[in-house]
């Protein structure tokens, strides 16, 4: 089973595409353009369609995504910790 | 498969129309009443009430009248009804319908009052309906086909899914020859850049980016915090979507990987420029936009959603394509295409879609899509600002 795909393997972060994936799961990715496998241990419950960082983010870094800058990170995120709202922010508006 | 022919109705300026409908179109909000009234005594025609059309001006009241005007031009329209208030408006809104030859008749309600109006228009009604009900379908080729997409409660799965399924079919179409539409324009934020170099030449690329920018300067003149929770939406945040960047990115899949941009349109604005892909400048809620494109004179759309937008269109057939297997689960009566299989790699994308096409060309014969089965015929007028 795909628990998560990323799509780019530039990309800071993995989109969980099933639902009831928890804290302390071992999930299997597949990133999508290069057609590889990726596994990541999961640090918090990650709800169907949310990202999780895929490895070390640090504040200020540029998380991307699709190979392209999607925003900052406002607060660190580990590796398999969830990325949305609380710790990623939009550069434009 | 392109190159099959589809079952529409040839009209009379010579377009291709996958429905026959016979509309009873409000000039303004005063008169919603006695169009509802009309669409209420005769069987088989269609009240579009909105709320606007008093009191504006300048490029609003031109949206306005384009707006209504190219409804009624619609080649899914048969044939139209307009009732305003008073004669001279309501008369250019039949003026410009009747271009097309179709058949078009205006009624007003200033000195004649709701019930003689909604008596001579229901007479001239129940006359369309039954010349309309005696139309023919007749065998025409795909590529005659104008075909528009907008997303809607976009998630992740959108990006992955939905929309580049809905780009690889449009890459499809539009090899194929057909006209084609896509916009959304504060929705590319983030990735204008890549909009930018699909532009088949400089000046597309130089309109196209004016256009952005004068929508991105409108909403940084306006903005009173990042919009989050507007744009992205609520729905978008639950569906894991965080930033515009991260949704324009999902959004443009849309246009697949090899059509060109071969021109910019104004909102409601029908492309005269032939076969292409067209970008319209328009807003991103999606009432707003497929009512634009039905105006501009679409005639099947492309909707992928992830969390499940509900949205249909009076005269445009809106198909709803969804990757998100828990969409697909809690609401898969609003579900036309499922291609939640691309996410575990039991789907490719060419075959995702290839299904869509076979999607369209049985809505295009005439099958009812879920909005259509459901009733949803959201009609939504875009504002450029206060009336007067």
């Amino acid at each position: 089973m795909i628990h998560f795909i990323v799509h780019d393997q530039h990309d800071s972060v993995g989109v969980v595409v099933v639902e009831g994936v928890e804290a302390g799961q071992e999930v299997t990715g597949w990133i999508m353009d290069q057609d590889k496998e990726l596994k990541v241990k999961l640090l918090n419950d990650i709800p169907i369609g949310h990202k999780f960082a895929i490895r070390d983010l640090n504040e200020g870094d540029t998380v991307m995504k699709y190979n392209t800058d999607i925003g900052r990170m406002v607060q660190p995120a580990k590796a398999g910790e969830h990325v949305h709202v609380h710790n990623l922010k939009t550069k434009r508006w | 498969m392109l190159d099959q022919t589809i079952l529409g109705y040839r009209r009379e300026n010579g377009r291709v129309g996958v429905r026959n409908h016979v509309i009873i179109l409000p000039l303004d909000d005063l008169s919603n009443a006695a169009s509802e009234a009309v669409a209420n005594n005769i069987k088989g025609c269609m009240a579009l009430p909105h709320p606007y059309g008093r009191l504006q001006f300048g490029k609003d009241l031109e949206l306005h009248f384009r707006t209504l005007i190219g409804t009624g031009r619609n080649p899914n329209v048969a044939a139209v009804i307009v009732i305003g208030i008073e004669p001279n408006w309501t008369r250019k809104v039949v003026d410009g319908i009747a271009e097309t030859g179709k058949p078009v008749a205006g009624f007003h309600i200033e000195q004649n009052g709701d019930i003689n109006t909604i008596a001579a228009a229901s007479r001239k009604a129940k006359e369309f309906v039954q010349w309309a009900s005696e139309l023919q379908k007749e065998p025409c080729p795909i590529s005659e086909l104008w075909v528009s997409t907008k997303c809607g409660e976009s998630d992740t799965t959108s990006g992955l899914g939905a929309n580049p399924c809905v780009g690889a079919a449009f890459d499809r179409l539009y090899e194929n020859g057909n006209t084609l539409v896509f916009g959304e324009t504060s929705e590319l934020t983030g990735g204008e850049h890549l909009v930018r170099d699909r532009c088949v030449n400089e000046q597309v690329a130089k309109h196209f980016m004016e256009t952005w920018s004068a929508y991105n300067d409108f909403i940084n003149e306006n903005k009173t915090n990042d919009l989050s929770d507007s744009q992205p939406t609520k729905g978008n945040i639950e569906g894991g979507l965080t930033t515009i960047e991260e949704k324009a990115l999902g959004n443009i899949q849309k246009i697949g990987k090899k059509c060109k941009v071969d021109g910019v349109l104004e909102p409601a604005e029908e492309p005269t420029g032939g076969k292409g892909l067209y970008f319209m400048d328009s807003s991103s809620a999606a009432a707003e936009m497929v009512t634009l494109c039905a105006a501009a004179g679409y005639v099947v759309h492309f909707f992928p959603t992830g969390q499940g937008n509900v949205i249909g269109n009076p005269i445009l057939p809106v198909i709803k394509i969804t990757a998100n297997p828990r969409t697909v689960r809690t609401m898969g009566e609003h579900v036309d295409v499922d291609v939640s299989g691309i996410l575990q790699k039991e789907m490719n994308m060419e075959d995702a879609g290839q299904k869509l096409l076979e999607c369209m060309i049985s809505t295009a014969n005439g099958r009812m899509t879920a909005a259509e089965a459901l009733g949803h015929r959201e009609f939504v007028l875009t504002r450029l600002y206060r009336s007067a």
